[in-house]
C-alpha cells in the first residue's frame, strides 16, 4: 500500500516535470516553428490567422522564388560569399590559434605570463569599442568593399580560441613532448607532429565557434561590404526583408529559414563539442 | 567550471627558447598590435578631433566630450535605453537559465533532448533570420496579434515593436528568449557540486526547496557571478537586433548605445564624435564590471575563503 502511494506520487511528479518542460518548451520553440511554417505559406496566409502553425498548402515555390534573390543576383551568390568568408576565416583561426596556444602552453620564454594575461584581458574588451578606428585603418588600406576586413583579422589568433586550446593542451601529458625531444624533435616538429594531432576535439570546437560567429556576423558585413554582388547571406537577407520593399513574404521567410540550415547542421553534427566548449570556457559572444 | 584566472601551468621540463616562443605567439602579437593597440591609439586621437573620413581630422580638444555631456539629449536617451534593456534582459536570462539548469540537472528521461531543444533559440538568436522573424512575429499583423485577436483579448492588431511603450520590451523578450548559454554553464556548475552535501542535507531532513536555497544557490554563486559579468557586457553591446527589428524607433525609444554609436559614425559621418562615444562606453562597462567584482565579496561564496 505504502509502496503504491509512493509510486503514484512519483508518477505525478514526473508528469508535472515533463508537462512543464514540454509546455514551456513549446513557447520557446514556437517562433522557430512559426518561421519554418511561414516559409511554406501563401502570401495572404502569412497575414491572416498568422499564428497557425500548419500551412493550408505547402508552397515549395516560395523557396524557388526566394532563391532568385534581388537585382539579378541569386541567393546562391550570397550563400557562396558567406561560405568563402566563414570557411577561410575559420581555417585561419584554427591554424594560428593552435600555434599561439602551443607557444603559451608548451614553450618557455621570457614574458610568457605577461602576454598571456594581456590576451585574457582582451577577452573582456568589447570589440565594438574599436569599430570606428578599425574602419579608419581598413579604409586607409583600401580594404573597403572587399572580403578582407571580414577574413584577415581571423588570421591573427582570437583570444577565445587560444584560451580554449591552451586549456586543452594543458591536459596532454608533458612526457609526450619530452619523448619527442629525445627523438630529436624541435618545437615546430613537436607542435606539428605531437600536439596538433592530439588536440583535434579542441580544433573542432574552436572551428565550429569560429564558423558560427562568422556566419552570423552582420555588423561588420554592414560596415564593409557595399556592392550587392559581394553581400554575405546575412546582409542580403536583411535587405531582402526590408519592410518597405518586400513583396513576397513567403520567399523572404524561405530564405531566412535556409540561412539557418548550415547552423543547424553544424549544431546537430557537433553538438557534443559545442556544449563542451561553452561549459569549459564559459564563453559565447 | 569556467575560470579566467587560471593561466597555463608552469612549463617545467622544456628548454627556455625565446625565439620559438615568440615565433609561435607572433600571430596573436601582430594582431594584438595591428588590430587592437594601434586602432586604440588612433581612436584616442580621433576622439579629440572632428573627422568625417573625407577631410583630415581637425583637433578640437575636449569639445566632443563637452558636446556629449552637455548638448546631446540622444546620448542620454541611448544610455537610458541601454540600461533599461540590460536591467530587463540580464536578470530574466539568468533567472530562466538557472531554473532550467536545475530542472535539467535531474536524472530524468529525455533530459538530453530537452536541453538541446532549449538551447536552439540561443543558437540562432543572433542571426538576421531571427531578427526579421521577430519583427513579423510582434508586428501589427503578426502571430502574437493574430492569436490575441482569436482568443478575444484584442480587437485589432497592436504594433508591439513600433509602439513607444512596448518596442523595447519586444527586444528584451528576444534577449530573454536566448538563455541557453548561461543555462549550459549553470548546468556544468551544478554537476560539480558534491553529492555528499545533498546526502547530508537529506539526512538532516531538508526538503528539495531548502536544499536548493542552502546548497545549490550558495555553491553556484561563483558561476552566477561569472554569468552576470559576461551577460552584462554582452547585452550592453546589443546592435543587430535593434538595428533590424526597430531601427531605434519609435522616437529613439529603442536607440541602444551601440546603434547610436554606429549611426553617429557611419550615417552622420561624425567619426571623431563616435570615437568619443566609444571611449565613454568602455568606461561605463569598466565601471560596471568593477562594481560587480567589488560586490562579489558580499555574495559570492568561495570554498576556500572564510568559514561560512
Amino acid at each position: 500500500m505504502k509502496l503504491t502511494k509512493k509510486r503514484i506520487r512519483q508518477g505525478i511528479g514526473s508528469l508535472t516535470y515533463h508537462g512543464f518542460i514540454l509546455l514551456f518548451g513549446f513557447f520557446m520553440f514556437y517562433p522557430v516553428l512559426w518561421l519554418i511554417s511561414s516559409s511554406f505559406k501563401e502570401h495572404a496566409e502569412i497575414f491572416q490567422n498568422a499564428h497557425v502553425l500548419i500551412p493550408k498548402t505547402f508552397r515549395w515555390e516560395n523557396y524557388v522564388q526566394g532563391w532568385r534573390g534581388f537585382g539579378g543576383i541569386t541567393f546562391g551568390t550570397f550563400f557562396k560569399n558567406s561560405m568563402i568568408i566563414s570557411g577561410v576565416s575559420t581555417l585561419g583561426q584554427i591554424l594560428t590559434s593552435s600555434m599561439v596556444a602551443f607557444g603559451f602552453a608548451r614553450v618557455k620564454f621570457t614574458g610568457r605570463k605577461f602576454w598571456f594575461r594581456m590576451m585574457i584581458l582582451t577577452l573582456l574588451l568589447p570589440g565594438q569599442v574599436l569599430l570606428i578606428p578599425q574602419y579608419v585603418v581598413f579604409n586607409y588600406m583600401g580594404w573597403i568593399d572587399t572580403f578582407k576586413p571580414l577574413i584577415i583579422p581571423h588570421f591573427f589568433a582570437g583570444p577565445f580560441h587560444v584560451f580554449l586550446m591552451v586549456q586543452f593542451i594543458s591536459g596532454i601529458p608533458m612526457e609526450l613532448d619530452e619523448a619527442a625531444r629525445i627523438d630529436g624533435c624541435g618545437p615546430f616538429a613537436t607542435y606539428y607532429r605531437i600536439i596538433l594531432p592530439n588536440i583535434k576535439p579542441a580544433l573542432i570546437t574552436s572551428g565550429i565557434f569560429s564558423f558560427y560567429w562568422s556566419w552570423n556576423n552582420f555588423m561588420q558585413a554592414l560596415m564593409y561590404i557595399q556592392t550587392p554582388r559581394k553581400y554575405p547571406a546575412s546582409l542580403a537577407l536583411q535587405l531582402f526583408a526590408d519592410p518597405q520593399s518586400v513583396t513576397h513574404w513567403g520567399a523572404m521567410f524561405a530564405m531566412a529559414t535556409l540561412s539557418l540550415v548550415p547552423i543547424f547542421i553544424i549544431f546537430i553534427t557537433f553538438q557534443r563539442y559545442l556544449v563542451e566548449g561553452i561549459s569549459t570556457t564559459g564563453l559565447k559572444g | 567550471m569556467p575560470s579566467l584566472k587560471k593561466g597555463p601551468k608552469r612549463v617545467r621540463s622544456l628548454e627556455h627558447d625565446n625565439l620559438a616562443g615568440y615565433l609561435f605567439i607572433s600571430p596573436w602579437l601582430i594582431g594584438f598590435f595591428g588590430f587592437m593597440i594601434i586602432p586604440m591609439i588612433i581612436s584616442i586621437y580621433l576622439s579629440f578631433t572632428r573627422y568625417n573620413v573625407l577631410t583630415p581630422p581637425r583637433w578640437i580638444g575636449l569639445q566632443n566630450f563637452k558636446d556629449i555631456f552637455y548638448d546631446d539629449p540622444r546620448f542620454w536617451q541611448a544610455l537610458k535605453v541601454t540600461f533599461t534593456y540590460v536591467l530587463g534582459a540580464v536578470p530574466l536570462r539568468l533567472f530562466f537559465a538557472l531554473v532550467l539548469a536545475v530542472l535539467f540537472s535531474q536524472k530524468r528521461m529525455f533530459v538530453g533532448l530537452y536541453r538541446t531543444m532549449y538551447y536552439v533559440p540561443s543558437l540562432i538568436g543572433g542571426s538576421v533570420a531571427v531578427a526579421v522573424m521577430w519583427r513579423q512575429l510582434f508586428g501589427v499583423s503578426g502571430a502574437l496579434n493574430s492569436f490575441l485577436v482569436k482568443i478575444g483579448a484584442l480587437q485589432t492588431g497592436f504594433g508591439w515593436n513600433v509602439h513607444p511603450k512596448t518596442a523595447l520590451l519586444s527586444l528584451i523578450v528576444l534577449a530573454a528568449w536566448q538563455f541557453g548559454s548561461p543555462m549550459l554553464i549553470f548546468l556544468a556548475g551544478i554537476k560539480q557540486i558534491p553529492a555528499s552535501l545533498y546526502e547530508s542535507a537529506a539526512i538532516d531532513g531538508a526538503n528539495r526547496v531548502q536544499a536548493f536555497f542552502r546548497i545549490t544557490l550558495p555553491q553556484l554563486t561563483p558561476i552566477i557571478f561569472f554569468n552576470l559579468v559576461m551577460q552584462t557586457i554582452n547585452n550592453f553591446m546589443v546592435f543587430a537586433q535593434a538595428y533590424i527589428i526597430t531601427g531605434g524607433q519609435p522616437f529613439d525609444r529603442t536607440l541602444v548605445y551601440v546603434l547610436y554609436l554606429f549611426r553617429t559614425g557611419f550615417t552622420y559621418n561624425k567619426m571623431g564624435y563616435a570615437c568619443a562615444l566609444a571611449w565613454i562606453l568602455l568606461f561605463i562597462i569598466g565601471v560596471l564590471t568593477a562594481l560587480i567584482f567589488r560586490s562579489s565579496s558580499y555574495w559570492v561564496y568561495y570554498e576556500s575563503g572564510g568559514d561560512l
